[in-house]
């Protein structure tokens, strides 16, 4: 996953010469800190940047989970519409057992994390983010414990909007016509698309999964069959024990080796699957705010017209309350007008994001199967050479037995 | 129908279209052989149901050579397997894996183990250079059996039950060119309980050798299992057993055996298989016997026997005493067995044994692992060409079908890697199988060993017959002379006891020439065994690693393929 860091060149900046911003973050360095159920683990965040908003040129911060996940959701509430990118899961029960493997990959996660905010055009130059890169502890501190975000709604509200896209999108293919749902083709195939996609990563995530454990297995599994080897050998003596012995020593090498490609193909394969699950998630939440925008127009469209009636009305009577309908009419439609907005600006934004992220994707997935390939192509070669090592020994044990 | 493509698959451009990937989806072997595979065993216990069912799937899935499933059709000394030299110092060669063809020729196929029996050391010598020869024989004989056909028949006599009892008959067929058999090729057919008696017969014929074991009656899977499957569960153990015993170079030539093979009908009962009339009889003498009204002497040619088959059961409960004599008596009997050489070697064969077991047992769990690896990769490449169609059907952008060329590539792959992996383990299951025939072999030598032992008993309890005898005659002959003129009862008694002291003498020394000879058997076996242990193991560890070896090579290549493909950050596809 280091290929995924990125030192991002601006293009597309309105206010410096192009070519010449750059901004580059990593994390590294993950400590353990505190004790038990209060236990934590801290991360180094270093940024390299010549941003003019930014102070100074480099700047290293403490950062922890939940930090992150405070700008997740700042990023999410203010950039409605783009696909921010995703966090690794919160994991209650793991956090207990802090293995190594689990912290390594929950770093590369953050460290991927905030390289695709510094890459993306807009995110990038959050003012969220800066505070995130910059910020001290203790400031981080106070932001982090003010925020109600969208991801702080309860699960059961989340859910709920899910739920309500989703029954969209079914009705939508059954025929059925639902009053405040955007009718647009394309965009219903979007969602479509979205919520499939979640279920074959999903099982293709699983397998992968799997196929981490079998590695495990066959190591085991080998490593078993040196043992027994070893003693068969010490039993049989002369040539033949010989042959046993040197076959068990090979097994046991090899067993280890398959261990160690275990452990790759949860970088290589099974997180990057997982990353490509939780980026679809994302998107899901996107949707959900899109459908809520569009809701939340078309309520006050409804609003508007009545009151544009109820405006009317007075003023054919000449009633004393013109005055105030119309200043509630006014204040009603620059109301409107501020949610259209945004809702166009969700739907402009979720168009570039779409292309954007397919494109991304594309990438990271060749990446990844590259490195799973590679992995598994060395892998099957070290097993071919490390028996083939044995051949020659066999056939000494065969001319002298 | 996608018909035997094997050579094919090593192509790529399958998916040229959606109905070629969906063919490969629905033909897709996991979902025919595995499922076969598990429902025939559903834990992997059994090394034996592994391999058969495995074999089984591999014949029965549409896409397996068809060599596989029709071993009579081959010959064996047609073309030999096909090894390049694995010393080749350039470490890029191409170790070709027995190919399917090739698995026929190779002399771990139980097909062909019979066949190179015997073979001439100089068309052996053809075979590759990695089997070693197991014969030192030059002759060219060959026995081929063949266990097939299971019919149903019905009980002729003796039904209690209205419809009778029905049992199965198998086909049993030799091709052999030995002169012996007068005929090249005859068939009969037997049940089950003729192979129990031919089994029993050879046990007695053949004391102290190693003879194979016979399989089991089965008595609670027969009922419990299907029918089908337990027919042919036991028409392959038959197949097995038989062979086993035309490869001892003693028992192939038995009478026996002979018999079984060609000789229609009832085998006769060996005198000691009958349970009933054994118990019958001995019932009946035994109190003759303790009443002096029988000889309570056993005559020589019993003693050929061991007495728990017998019918005495006087001679029963003599062996009885001594052999508790033995063990809590505070004298040391007549004779001991005091060959330490022996003694060694059992103590040394015990140990074998466990570790043979012991090694076993991992191995199955490595072929277990392997098909494990075998299943799980073909299912990451059914997600992925799952997800390969869902991209194409709904793709809007043009990055949506580079992905999914790439996918392809990926899927493409973990199905090939699949294969690979099954069929590696198909082999790793006929080569480590060398393990669990030894297990079964260890039966056999506890059994020529048990007979050793008996044997020894009966020698050491007509020693101690005899010396009571000899006391008792000391006795009666002082008593006796101590009467003026002699006493003519006792006269009598003197002259039978001498009678009898003499039968037991010759059967005493009928019982020291039976045991020497088994001694001398469990010697020669044991050499036999040693040498021909020695081959087997050495072929197994080479066959597994050879194996081992083509098939890891043959993956990384599947794989390396894919890295090299989805090397660039160009828009290729594969």
């Amino acid at each position: 996953m280091e290929q995924q860091r990125s030192t991002s060149e601006s293009s597309q900046s309105p206010r410096s010469p192009p070519s010449q911003r750059h901004l580059s973050v990593s994390v590294s360095d993950p400590v353990k800190l505190g004790n038990g159920v209060q236990g934590y683990i801290s991360y180094r965040v270093i940024t390299k940047t010549n941003f003019p908003e930014y102070q100074g040129s480099e700047k290293i911060v403490i950062r922890r989970y939940s930090d992150f996940v405070w700008l997740r959701d700042r990023l999410f509430d203010k950039y409605n519409g783009i696909f921010v990118p995703p966090l690794p899961e919160k994991s209650a029960v793991e956090k207990f057992r802090f293995s190594a493997e689990f912290i390594e990959i929950r770093r590369q996660a953050l460290d991927v994390f905030v390289n695709r905010i510094a890459s993306h055009n807009e995110l990038q130059q959050s003012e969220d983010f800066r505070t995130f890169l910059q910020a001290d502890e203790e400031s981080m501190e106070r932001l982090r414990s003010q925020e109600t975000g969208i991801f702080k709604k309860k699960p059961a509200d989340l859910m709920l909007m899910f739920k309500d896209v989703q029954s969209k999108v079914s009705d939508v293919v059954l025929g059925k016509e639902k009053p405040l749902e955007e009718s647009n083709p394309e965009y219903e195939k979007l969602k479509h698309y979205v919520f499939e996609l979640e279920n074959h990563l999903t099982e293709a995530q699983k397998h992968a999964y799997y196929l981490l454990k079998r590695h495990r297995e066959l190591g085991q599994s080998l490593s078993g069959i040196g043992k027994a080897a070893k003693l068969l050998g010490a039993c049989e003596g002369q040539a033949l024990g010989k042959a046993f012995d040197e076959l068990g020593a090979k097994s046991e090498t090899l067993s280890i080796k398959l261990q160690k490609e275990a452990h790759q193909l949860l970088m290589n394969l099974e997180e990057p699957v997982k990353d490509y699950v939780r980026a679809v998630q994302s998107i899901k939440v996107t949707i959900g705010e899109r459908a809520n925008a569009f809701r939340h127009q078309c309520e006050l469209a409804e609003t508007m017209k009545l009151k544009e009636i109820n405006l009317d009305k007075l003023m054919l009577t000449r009633s004393d309350r013109v005055g105030e309908a119309e200043q509630e009419y006014k204040e009603l439609k620059a109301e409107s007008e501020e949610v259209t907005r945004r809702f166009e600006t969700i739907v402009r934004r979720m168009n570039e994001e779409i292309v954007r992220f397919q494109e991304q994707k594309t990438q990271d997935m060749r990446i990844a199967f590259h490195e799973f390939a590679k992995g598994q192509a060395r892998l099957a070669k070290s097993i071919a050479d490390a028996w083939r090592s044995l051949l020659p020994k066999l056939e000494v044990c065969s001319d002298t037995s | 129908m996608m018909g035997s493509e094997n050579p094919g698959f090593e192509e790529s451009h399958l998916f040229a279209s959606r109905e070629e990937m969906e063919n490969l989806v629905l033909d897709d072997p996991l979902t025919t052989t595995t499922t076969t595979a598990t429902n025939n065993n559903n834990s992997y216990s059994s090394f034996r149901s592994a391999k058969s069912s495995i074999s089984d799937a591999a014949t029965r899935h549409p896409l397996s050579p068809p060599v596989l499933s029709t071993p009579a059709e081959s010959d064996p000394l047609l073309s030999p397997p096909v090894f390049r030299n694995p010393n080749a110092s350039d470490n890029n060669s191409y170790i070709e894996p027995p190919s399917y063809a090739d698995v026929i020729f190779s002399p771990f196929d139980d097909n062909s183990a019979n066949e190179i029996n015997r073979v001439d050391s100089s068309s052996h010598d053809l075979d590759s250079s990695l089997t070693l020869s197991r014969s030192s024989s030059s002759t060219s004989d060959y026995i081929k059996i063949t266990v097939s056909n299971p019919k149903k028949e019905q009980e002729t006599t003796n039904s209690l039950v209205p419809g009778g009892n029905t049992y199965y008959t198998y086909l049993i067929t030799t091709r052999t060119n030995i002169a012996d058999f007068g005929s090249s090729e005859f068939s009969v057919r037997r049940r089950f309980r003729d192979v129990v008696t031919l089994s029993d017969r050879l046990a007695e014929s053949y004391r102290g050798y190693f003879i194979p074991p016979r399989p089991d009656k089965n008595v609670v899977e027969s009922q419990v299992m299907q029918k089908q499957e337990f027919v042919e569960h036991r028409r392959v153990a038959l197949e097995k057993y038989l062979r086993r015993l035309a490869e001892h170079p003693v028992i192939r030539q038995s009478d026996e055996l002979k018999v079984f093979l060609q000789v229609e009908g009832r085998l006769p009962l060996s005198m000691s298989t009958d349970v009933a009339s054994r118990m019958l009889d001995g019932a009946v003498k035994l109190p003759k016997q303790l009443f002096g009204e029988s000889t309570a002497v056993v005559a020589p040619h019993e003693v050929v026997q061991p007495a728990k088959g017998g019918r005495d059961l006087l001679r029963l409960f003599k062996e009885l005493r001594q052999s508790v004599a033995n063990d809590w008596g505070g004298s040391k009997p007549p004779v001991v067995e005091e060959d330490k050489v022996f003694l060694e070697k059992k103590e040394w064969i015990h140990d074998l044994e466990q570790q043979i077991s012991n090694a076993s047992q991992q191995a199955e769990s490595l072929v277990k692992a392997q098909q494990d690896m075998g299943e799980t990769m073909g299912e990451l490449g059914l997600a992925f060409i799952k997800l390969i169609k869902f991209e194409n059907e709904e793709a809007m952008y043009n990055s949506q079908r580079v992905r999914a060329a790439d996918m392809k590539c990926l899927a493409t792959a973990a199905v090939k890697a699949s294969r690979f992996y099954r069929e590696l383990n198909a082999q790793t299951v006929k080569h480590l199988d060398t393990l669990h025939e030894y297990l079964g072999l260890m039966l056999a030598v506890h059994g020529a060993f048990s007979d050793r032992s008996s044997a020894l008993l009966t020698v050491q309890t007509l020693l101690s017959e005899l010396s009571t005898l000899h006391a008792r005659a000391e006795k009666l002959e002082a008593a006796s002379s101590k009467i003026f003129g002699g006493d003519k009862s006792r006269i009598h008694k003197i002259e039978e006891l001498k009678e009898t002291i003499r039968v037991t003498e010759d059967a005493k020394n009928v019982a020291i020439r039976e045991y020497e000879r088994i001694k001398e058997n469990n010697k020669c076996e044991l050499e036999r065994l040693d040498k021909e242990r020695r081959v087997d193991f050495l072929n197994m560890l080479k066959g597994f690693v050879v194996n081992q070896v083509g098939y890891a090579e043959k993956i990384s290549d599947v794989w390396a393929k894919v890295a090299e493909e989805t090397s660039g950050y160009a828009k290729d596809s594969c």
